[in-house]
């Protein structure tokens, strides 16, 4: 930017007045950088605080159980002994059940509204999905508690328990009594939480295909799902991928919903039907009532890992968006 | 050249196969609208039932009898005004930053990428941030922390949408008003702000939508407070906590409650987030 006030190419009374008038904003003006520099910094204060403060609270638990924290299954606050197994097994499987339901369904309506949707329908239908985003997770968490559970209970479980139950080595995921509440609960309603963010981002890398390329392949007599198949995912591979991720960083560290629908029981059970737990679950029924440095810290311990697992996936969504931003800038 | 008869079976095979899996689609989006209606209609039913002048006007009940959600109500709406008090002028200030001043350096692009991280961060983990800053140390829950999560919710939200909407202000309209010789930060205050503030305007009330909502952060920051309470240094109620509360609990009145303030909640999101829209789509 050109410097104002040493800008005094004309002479005279009038320009000194001006420059004079100008200088006066030099302090202000540098005031308001440094203002703005300081709130952009802030945002890395904010992460550097989290991390820290996650790493302090939780050192007790390393310090007392080491590295067993991670790989043990029992927790007996009664007897101060911890471990995260089981709420990781409940994340990271209820999370990944919820993908493998979100992602077909989800990419499948963004296909839907980008080449089958009768223009009118577009808009509605798109804010429809889109609404299933705005709705706060509790409001999913009370439904699935009060409606959805129950109606797994009485209409789908007995049913999968029939179906899968007496298969040799898929029977094992159906075994023990249709509770409602537990692991495939929660993934379901995990799964339709996550959908909107598949849609939504798959749509608009699907818009950014030429349609040069569409067109030549109808005119080579490819059919709408083969110009699809062939043609638009290829193309738009890396941001799907990139917003399935992040889907999977939402599922990850999702709470409230998953909290009402889950159980809330410590166990590596190995069947889907049976009650669980995950690390949010866990944190949010348990904190409040938590006694003692090394519960705290336990609870503490498991925000890190959960952190850490979604940062990772957060991370990895980002850096392939961002690849498909530059290419799309280039 | 006439296709043979062979090839033309091929063709309708591929036709057919591609129509079932459109059709699929099709499936998809209906299995999205009625995950919708359901809600929805669920949350309608029940919350309207439960929804009286008393809710508003009585505080929450002890097991077993009647009651309002008079406090958690207000309990809310204290604490999102303050965090969007906190959380909207660090994040515009940001976006600045981001835009206007640093927009290609290094710095930039790292805060960038850590603000898309935080956007997406387990709110949760950021409720355990602030016990471990706020009430740990003070020894006591309070509005004031609850708020303060909820303001780190906000910044990500503020801060993206302002740099997105800077960026679509013409860089000749900065331009002439330099070439006018205003100062850099007046261009930014008085020109480039003016063109965008409707875009900034919906970055704060997807914020305030975002926050309504949210539960996680307030567990173990603001706790939850059976009694009126306007202190903000006090454990105070608010409604997603209320409703978590009283939705577990075995007891009628409670539950019927929690429905009314889901439904409450809810109206006030999609409310927000529809008028945001509106008002986004209404500038571009």
């Amino acid at each position: 930017m050109v410097d104002i006030t040493s800008d005094r190419i004309e002479t005279g009374d009038r320009s000194v007045a001006r420059a004079k008038a100008l200088a006066r904003y030099r302090i202000p003006d540098s005031i308001f950088e440094v203002l703005t520099r300081s709130a952009a910094i802030v945002v890395l204060v904010i992460l550097g605080g989290v991390i820290l403060s996650l790493i302090r609270g939780a050192l007790p638990v390393f310090e007392t159980f080491g590295f067993d924290f991670l790989g043990t299954s029992s927790w007996n606050p009664a007897k101060e002994r911890f471990g995260a197994l089981a709420p990781i097994y409940g994340t990271v499987i209820s999370s990944l059940i919820a993908l493998v339901i979100a992602m077909p369904l989800g990419i499948g309506i963004a296909i839907f509204l980008t080449e089958l949707c009768p223009m009118p329908l577009r808009r509605p239908i798109g804010i429809a999905i889109e609404l299933l985003a705005g709705i706060p997770s509790i409001i999913y968490g009370i439904w699935g508690l009060f409606f959805f559970a129950p109606f797994l209970q009485a209409n789908v479980q007995p049913l999968l328990i029939e179906t899968f139950g007496e298969l040799p080595l898929i029977g094992a995921l159906f075994a023990g009594p249709p509770y409602g509440v537990g692991l495939l609960t929660a993934a379901l309603v995990l799964s339709i939480m996550i959908l909107p963010f598949i849609t939504s981002i798959s749509r608009d890398v699907f818009e950014t295909v030429p349609p040069m390329l569409k067109e030549s392949a109808y005119g080579l007599g490819c059919t709408t799902w083969e110009v699809v198949r062939h043609v638009v995912l290829p193309y738009t591979r890396v941001g799907v991928i990139g917003g399935i991720m992040l889907a999977l960083g939402r599922a990850l560290g999702e709470t409230m919903a998953v909290t009402f629908v889950i159980g809330n029981v410590h166990k590596v059970a190995g069947s889907l039907l049976a009650p669980a737990t995950t690390i949010s679950a866990t944190i949010a029924n348990e904190f409040a009532e938590a006694s003692g440095d090394l519960y705290v810290g336990a609870l503490i311990a498991l925000g890190l890992i959960l952190f850490f697992i979604t940062f990772l996936v957060l991370a990895g969504a980002r850096l392939l968006l961002l690849r498909l931003e530059k290419r799309a800038g280039a | 050249m006439a296709l043979t008869e062979a090839q033309l079976a091929k063709y309708r095979r591929r036709a057919r196969g591609g129509r079932i899996r459109m059709a699929l689609s099709l499936g998809a989006t209906l299995v999205g609208l009625t995950a919708l209606a359901l809600i929805l209609g669920a949350l309608v039913s029940k919350g309207i039932a439960g929804l009286n002048l008393a809710v508003f006007t009585e505080t929450t009940p002890p097991p077993g009898s009647t009651g309002g959600l008079l406090n958690p109500i207000v309990g809310s709406v204290l604490m999102t005004l303050i965090a969007v008090a906190i959380g909207t002028p660090l994040g515009i200030l940001a976006g600045t930053w981001l835009a206007e001043y640093g927009a290609h350096s290094k710095l930039a692009g790292v805060i960038r990428f850590i603000n898309d991280i935080l956007l997406s961060a387990p709110s949760i983990v950021i409720g355990l941030f602030i016990y471990e800053l706020m009430v740990r140390p003070v020894g006591r829950f309070s509005a004031l922390a609850g708020a303060v999560a909820l303001s780190v919710i906000v910044i990500p939200v503020v801060l993206r949408t302002t740099e997105d909407m800077l960026r679509l202000v013409p860089t000749q309209l900065r331009e002439a008003a330099f070439a006018l010789g205003m100062p850099r930060s007046l261009v930014i205050r008085r020109v480039v702000y003016k063109a965008a503030s409707t875009g900034m305007v919906t970055g704060v009330l997807l914020a305030v939508a975002r926050i309504s909502g949210e539960t996680a952060p307030l567990l173990f920051t603001a706790l939850n407070n059976q009694f009126f309470n306007a202190d903000l240094t006090q454990p105070t109620a608010s409604l997603p906590v209320v409703i978590f509360q009283f939705a577990m609990s075995p007891y009628k009145q409670w539950q019927d409650l929690a429905w009314a303030g889901a439904l409450l909640i809810t109206f006030t999101v999609l409310a927000l987030s529809v008028f945001a829209r509106a008002l986004s789509s209404r500038t571009k």
